[in-house]
């Protein structure tokens, strides 16, 4: 798809694969919120590791220069991009690795299908990677006859359980101990029929499940946490040693990286190898990290690909107040700390990227307007913890409220004139405004009416009107159309019977003329502040 | 167009005119040396490698050997071609089976193996990790890997403070696997269980 360039930059393609939420986030959130074993499942774990990141960070007295150092380092990747790219590229191949670049989800699926039919294996061993979760491409292996098999044991919870990852750490994170021993016993051929729910035992059934696959692949597909531009190295970070055997003992190895991980130098490592571990699963150090360089002659595999994967991440580069968020590093910190991921789980979100990053990342790469994604920026109470906890400090609450205005901008869209140079701008142009909604006319008649002092004093004389909606409690409990929303899970009390600016009016008749700024100060939140939000976000 | 071209292409459109951004070797603040002498290194590392659940042991150099030999008593395992002669108790010579890029054992001969004997790179005291870098005296990765014990040897001169330290001392072209603590997972509950597909014992000897 080109366009013709106007002096506006066309944007970018969009991303496609499990990167768009199928239903709005308000009706999957509803649906996930009424079960609840799930949230006491997540309550538990985002409460155990909430208390185990602070408590290892807290430690490093340089925590905030490594932030710091960790955003500048991004910073200054993604303005180098194109050169790193092709430095890595350089370096890669010419340590006998092969790379290919896949400008969306489909090309990526192909380039690795077609390297696998190379091969001549029909299956492959699978480190935990979020770059092929988002591509689909264990689906679309299956759906053309090469098995995929998932080595982490999160990853493997869900393969076995027929189920879709929500969270980007620990896939399974909604599965507790003993949901998962039913799904080892009824997806496990060989597995012990008296095993039990001890954490200890269930990892021992996985060991003993994946051990021959491993001892007998010949084909493995991971991602990366690095690319180190300077000299083409990789890298993946991880627990279990299924990486490790994944990186280690198949003789070819497929990483499917997007573009936006490479990093200038291998001495941003030292910066990233301290944010990162500590950030995700709240231990000084990952127990395994691999990196490898191209090929070693006689260490690990001897044919190594490397696929760089485009897919909407240039479109989220091109807007310049959303390109932070490809800075993310994948430590899950921000879903850990979050309200409504606590709640709501990672299903709710409808993408690859749940919590936080996911509900500016799913849209920036599909742009807001794809399918449902739009509700995406809105699933936050912009409290801000995300942020706080973000190693590579990604100013979340800003974007999300950048991505609402571009969802405004789109849904109600007023053109963005000449003048509107930036590509928030670009994108709505041209683009066919909707017809007005609920909200759009009550924002028109809040314009109208809060704009002149008279129309207000107008409308003011209605209260005692809107005080009979209330019931005998002297609470509004339904209200029509738009306002159900806020009504179905709170009141509102009923409005006082005359407006603050009347009392103001009639006091300053009564009184006598006053002597001193100080004494004229009446009651002075009146009876105008509502205190229905406060008791609203109690619940 | 190549995808290469086009996915170029649309990076260097999406940046446009952007000013460079800032060197961050300018904003380096965080810490690059511990300052830590010897004795609080082996201190530091000790106490961090059995948080993970490794065993530990400090002896001096003249005694690698009877360490090396107690932890391998009785057991058939892999050892590295280029791995220290005089850390191997001739005793232990018939159950060693000898292993290099040249000769690499077959992953089955590795699986069938109860345990790998290899010395390190580099650790890092703060962050309890060890380093193996593919030298001749730690062997390939593989070796390291599939036998389900790894007794690692750490000369005392090879130990840094800090994360950055470590960094500094390593080759990032040569395979470098960093191991902090036996194989583990959180993937239950996000509580750390020790012993998944890695070596689920980790018997680490500090050589001063």
């Amino acid at each position: 798809m080109s366009s013709v360039s106007l002096g506006i930059p066309a944007v970018p393609p969009r991303g496609f694969g499990n990167i768009s939420a199928v239903e709005p986030f308000p009706q999957a959130a509803h649906r996930e919120l009424g079960n609840a074993q799930l949230r006491e499942n997540l309550g538990h774990a985002t409460h155990t590791i909430r208390d185990k990141r602070l408590r290892v960070v807290s430690e490093l007295p340089d925590w905030q220069a490594l932030r710091d150092a960790g955003s500048a380092i991004k910073t200054e990747a993604m303005s180098r991009l194109p050169e790193l790219l092709t430095q890595f590229e350089e370096q890669f191949t010419a340590r006998g690795g092969t790379v290919h670049w896949a400008r969306d989800a489909a090309e990526a699926n192909r380039i690795v299908e077609g390297l696998i039919r190379e091969t001549g294996s029909d299956e492959v061993v699978k480190v935990k990677s979020m770059a092929t979760q988002e591509i689909g491409l264990n689906e679309y292996l299956e759906e053309r006859g090469i098995a995929a098999f998932e080595t982490d044991l999160a990853e493997l919870i869900v393969q076995l359980g027929h189920d879709k990852p929500s969270h980007i750490l620990v896939p399974a994170i909604h599965k507790n101990r003993t949901e998962i021993r039913d799904i080892f016993l009824r997806e496990m051929p060989d597995v012990d029929p008296a095993l039990t729910d001890e954490p200890r035992r269930l990892a021992m059934a996985a060991r003993a499940h994946l051990r021959r696959k491993f001892l007998s692949a010949k084909v493995a597909i991971s991602g990366a946490n690095f690319g180190i531009a300077e000299m083409g190295t990789l890298g993946v970070v991880e627990s279990e040693g299924n990486g490790r055997m994944c990186l280690t003992l198949p003789e070819t190895l497929i990483t499917v990286m997007g573009i936006e991980k490479v990093l200038p130098r291998a001495q941003d490592l030292e910066v990233f190898m301290q944010l990162l571990p500590r950030s995700s699963t709240g231990e000084r150090m990952n127990p395994y990290t691999s990196l490898w360089t191209g090929v070693t002659p006689g260490d690990g595999p001897q044919n190594v690909h490397v696929v760089l994967l485009d897919n909407g991440r240039t479109r989220a580069l091109a807007d310049r107040h959303g390109r932070s968020a490809l800075h993310c590093i994948r430590c899950s910190a921000c879903m850990n700390v979050c309200p409504v991921y606590e709640r709501t789980g990672g299903h709710a979100y409808g993408s690859t990227y749940p919590g936080p990053i996911g509900a500016i990342l799913s849209p920036l790469l599909t742009g807001v307007e794809a399918e449902e994604n739009s509700s995406l920026p809105y699933a936050s109470s912009l409290c801000g913890a995300c942020f706080d906890a973000c190693p590579v400090k990604i100013n979340i609450p800003e974007i999300l409220v950048h991505l609402r205005g571009e969802d405004v901008e789109a849904k109600h869209g007023r053109d963005a004139g000449p003048g509107g140079a930036d590509r928030a701008g670009a994108k709505s142009s041209g683009r066919r405004r909707g017809l007005p909604t609920q909200m759009d006319v009550a924002l028109g008649a809040a314009s109208w009416a809060l704009s002149s002092g008279d129309r207000l004093g107008l409308l003011e004389k209605g209260l005692p009107v809107a005080r009979a909606l209330a019931g005998r409690d002297g609470k509004i409990s339904r209200l029509p159309g738009l306002g159900a929303g806020w009504t179905q899970s709170r009141d509102i009390p009923a409005p006082p019977s005359e407006s603050f600016r009347s009392w103001w009016k009639k006091r300053q008749k009564d009184a006598p003329p006053a002597d001193g700024d100080g004494s004229t100060r009446g009651p002075a939140t009146g009876g105008a502040t509502s205190d229905g939000a406060t008791e609203g976000e109690a619940q | 167009m190549s995808a290469r071209e086009e996915i170029l292409g649309r990076v260097r459109e999406a940046l446009g005119a952007e000013p460079a951004a800032v060197q961050p070797s300018a904003l380096a603040e965080y810490r690059t040396e511990s300052g830590l002498d010897e004795d609080a290194l082996v201190e530091l590392l000790v106490d961090r490698l059995e948080d993970y659940k490794a065993r530990v042991e400090v002896v001096p150099r003249g005694n690698v050997a009877a360490a090396v030999r107690a932890r391998l008593e009785g057991k058939e395992f892999a050892v590295p071609e280029g791995f220290p002669a005089e850390w191997l108790d001739p005793s232990l010579d018939e159950r060693a089976v000898r292993d290099s890029r040249e000769a690499p054992l077959a992953v089955v001969r590795l699986d069938g193996l109860d345990a790998v004997v290899t010395s390190s790179a580099v650790s890092i005291a703060e962050t309890g990790t060890i380093v193996l870098d593919g030298s001749p005296d730690q062997g390939r990765r593989a070796i390291s890997l599939v036998p389900d014990h790894h007794v690692c040897v750490v000369p005392v001169e090879t130990i840094v403070g800090i994360v950055p330290e470590g960094f500094a001392r390593l080759d990032t072209t040569r395979p470098l696997t960093l191991i902090s603590g036996p194989s583990a997972t959180s993937d239950i509950e996000l509580e750390r269980v020790e012993g998944v597909h890695g070596p689920r014992t980790l018997d680490v000897i500090i050589a001063r």
